[in-house]
């Protein structure tokens, strides 16, 4: 639609959101655009309108909205220094003022204090057309009202795109802090995908790795060294609650939950080299699924769940396969390139995302399954641990950016690039979160 | 000599778990493994012990000052204590023995032995042969390039290259714990070849040590 006309790419630079932390170490992530795409959409969102106690809001709605659509790469929002006026959702808007200003869509609301909780109202007009597009009061609590927000924020992208947001998820991801006796000290954090609400999960002197998500986004599933060796775990996020899954005897390692939550993809090496198991979570029962004298790991799911994608280097390299889970057959999916490695599965299923390694340089490149193309779609050297967002549109990944560790994410289309700064150490291994149940 | 050893150690290590059939197999692999092996080491033994220190001087593990145990005590025996007016004691403990060496360093990607960490490799695993108490953890690690997990695997791959060596000089199996840490945890911490290549090892750890 209108992307496909763009020819070039500009830089915004834009700082969008710091995100800090009270007390106790928790790590801090900031969000910045490097790249987005021009011809983005004009959007403004007036400050919601605050009927409370306090001069000033809990949470500023509008400004979490407008840095939330900022970030996906696809709208411009006006700043709003800006505005000629600032309605809400029950003033009379004149469709005049934003018309002068360029503006396609408009949203206003109104966020309203309530006896316990909180009230938010808002609408979403087309200026040009002067009518209103959709409009929803939500009630959530203080705690949700960035949760809140976050929702609003897909309710306007999937209205004026037509595709579904990923707003409201969250990303859970690894941190490496040397403290100052030079003792590393890692941390599972899940926060918020737009950085804010960074939270510890687990903390731990041993190396943690390759967290991955149960599809009710209510569990993950991580590698452990805490024994001394690699062993998986699967912990509730909220609860803290968790059990030992796998402590097998060598590699216990790369979990990948089924898409319908009753089984654990994941790699052991007591069998002699590393090959690929399915474990049931209810029965126990472990079934092996690759055999062969080479490194077999990092499985990933189809999204129907017929077929695990996994790195082995059967072939000299590691590169992709393919293997059916009812009858075994196994296929080679890539070609291009010495090194394919970690692949992400789209949601739509149509695309793999993997770790590209050519000529030294470790990208993130995506495969067409359809036609069989590749596209690398970054310009770093040492990306790794690619994780699809839930509706497809974002890849986020890890790399190394001025000898630090860092999340950097980039759509699907090579167009859009986020990079998500750790305020102190460095960060790694994302996994995005499934849609929230 | 050292060969036929090695040949004898396995075949007795397998023989009460394993049908012939695969004992003839492991012969018909384990033979000239130790043959080949074992003509290699007398050759670079022959050229003095200096060429070795090449590898990895300025990476060399820092292990805890050496504490005299119960187990260590029995290993003293053995160890034939003053030869050649050199080392009393343990020659774990002793500074110019090749098994204060305890890291073999790997090609990218790759985890066969390269000729100049054979030496090192074989003289821990006559230790552990001649010290049936002694156990050691092989940590199996890599540079930072390429995906974690595939490291993991790499690392682990590394540490049984080293492991199926020292058991072709005498060491059992049951001695010999392998831990792989893929890129999780390395010694350089830069981003170039030498960083790399001082993190693509597999460290000798003998635990309390």
């Amino acid at each position: 639609m209108e992307l496909q006309n763009l020819k070039h790419f500009i830089k915004l630079w834009a700082l969008l959101a710091a995100l800090l932390v009270s007390a106790g170490g928790q790590a801090a992530l900031t969000i910045e655009i490097t790249q987005g795409v021009q011809g983005a959409l004009p959007i403004a969102v007036a400050p919601f309108k605050w009927e409370g106690k306090t001069a000033e809001p809990p949470v500023k709605i509008g400004g979490v909205i407008a840095a939330d659509l900022h970030r996906s790469g696809r709208f411009t929002p006006l700043p709003v220094a800006d505005m000629l006026s600032r309605p809400n959702e029950s003033s009379r808007i004149n469709f005049g003022d934003w018309r002068i200003l360029g503006q396609e869509h408009l949203v206003v609301g109104t966020l309203r204090e309530l006896g316990a909780g909180y009230e938010v109202r808002f609408k979403l007009y087309d200026v040009f057309r002067a009518t209103q597009l959709t409009g929803y009061s939500i009630r959530t609590s203080g705690k949700r009202l960035r949760l809140t927000a976050h929702q609003i924020s897909d309710i306007i992208y999937e209205t004026i795109l037509g595709e579904p947001g990923a707003f409201a998820t969250r990303i859970a991801y690894v941190t490496e802090i040397r403290d100052s006796a030079g003792v590393r000290n890692y941390s599972l954090q899940v926060a918020d995908s737009d950085g804010f609400n960074a939270k510890p999960i687990l903390n731990s002197r041993h190396p943690l790795m390759s967290p991955s998500w149960s599809p009710d986004g209510a569990r993950l599933a991580y590698v452990s060294f805490e024994t001394g060796r690699p062993a998986i775990y699967i912990q509730e996020v909220v609860s803290g609650k968790r059990v030992l899954i796998s402590h097998y005897p060598g590699l216990n390692s790369a979990p990948a939950w089924s898409p319908d939550g009753e089984r654990l993809a994941l790699v052991l090496s007591k069998g002699g080299n590393p090959d690929i198991y399915i474990l049931d979570l209810d029965s126990r029962k472990l079934k092996r699924i690759t055999r062969s004298f080479a490194i077999d790991t990092e499985p990933v799911w189809s999204p129907d769940g017929s077929a695990i994608v996994f790195t082995s280097d059967r072939g000299g390299r590691p590169q992709l396969y393919r293997i059916s889970i009812r009858d075994g057959k196994v296929q080679r999916l890539t070609f291009e390139g010495r090194y394919n490695a970690r692949a992400s599965w789209s949601p739509d299923g149509k695309y793999i995302a993997m770790v590209n390694g050519d000529r030294g340089k470790y990208r993130i490149a995506v495969l067409e399954l359809a036609s069989g193309a590749m596209r690398v779609l970054t310009d770093t050297e040492l990306d790794e641990s690619p994780s699809f967002a839930p509706n497809g549109s974002m890849i986020i990944y890890a790399t190394e950016i001025g000898q630090k560790g860092v999340l950097s994410a980039v759509s699907v289309d090579g167009r859009v690039h986020q990079r998500l700064m750790l305020q102190e150490g460095a960060a790694r291994e994302p996994a995005w979160s499934p849609y929230m149940q | 000599m050292v060969a036929l050893y090695a040949v004898a150690i396995i075949f007795e290590d397998n023989k009460e778990t394993t049908v012939m059939k695969a004992l003839s197999k492991l012969l018909v692999t384990v033979v000239p493994l130790a043959l080949v092996f074992g003509c290699a080491t007398t050759d670079k033994t022959a050229g003095g012990d200096e060429d070795m220190a090449g590898a990895g001087a300025e990476t060399e593990i820092v292990t805890p000052p050496p504490s005299v145990t119960e187990d260590t005590m029995g290993a003293e025996a053995i160890a034939a204590p003053g030869q050649d007016g050199g080392f009393m004691g343990d020659p774990l403990d002793d500074p110019d023995s090749l098994l204060s060496k305890r890291v073999i360093y790997f090609d990218f990607d790759r985890s066969e032995i390269k000729d100049e960490f054979r030496d090192i490799i074989e003289a821990h695993g006559q230790y552990l042969a001649e010290n049936p108490g002694v156990r050691v953890v092989l940590e199996g690690h890599t540079d930072e390039r390429g995906t974690r997990e595939y490291n993991m695997g790499l690392g682990e791959r590394r540490a049984k290259s080293v492991r199926r060596y020292m058991s072709v000089q005498g060491a059992s199996f049951s001695q010999m714990d392998v831990v792989s840490y893929g890129e999780e945890r390395p010694i350089a911490m830069g981003h170039d070849e030498d960083a790399w290549a001082e993190n693509r090892r597999v460290e000798i750890v003998y635990p309390g040590r």
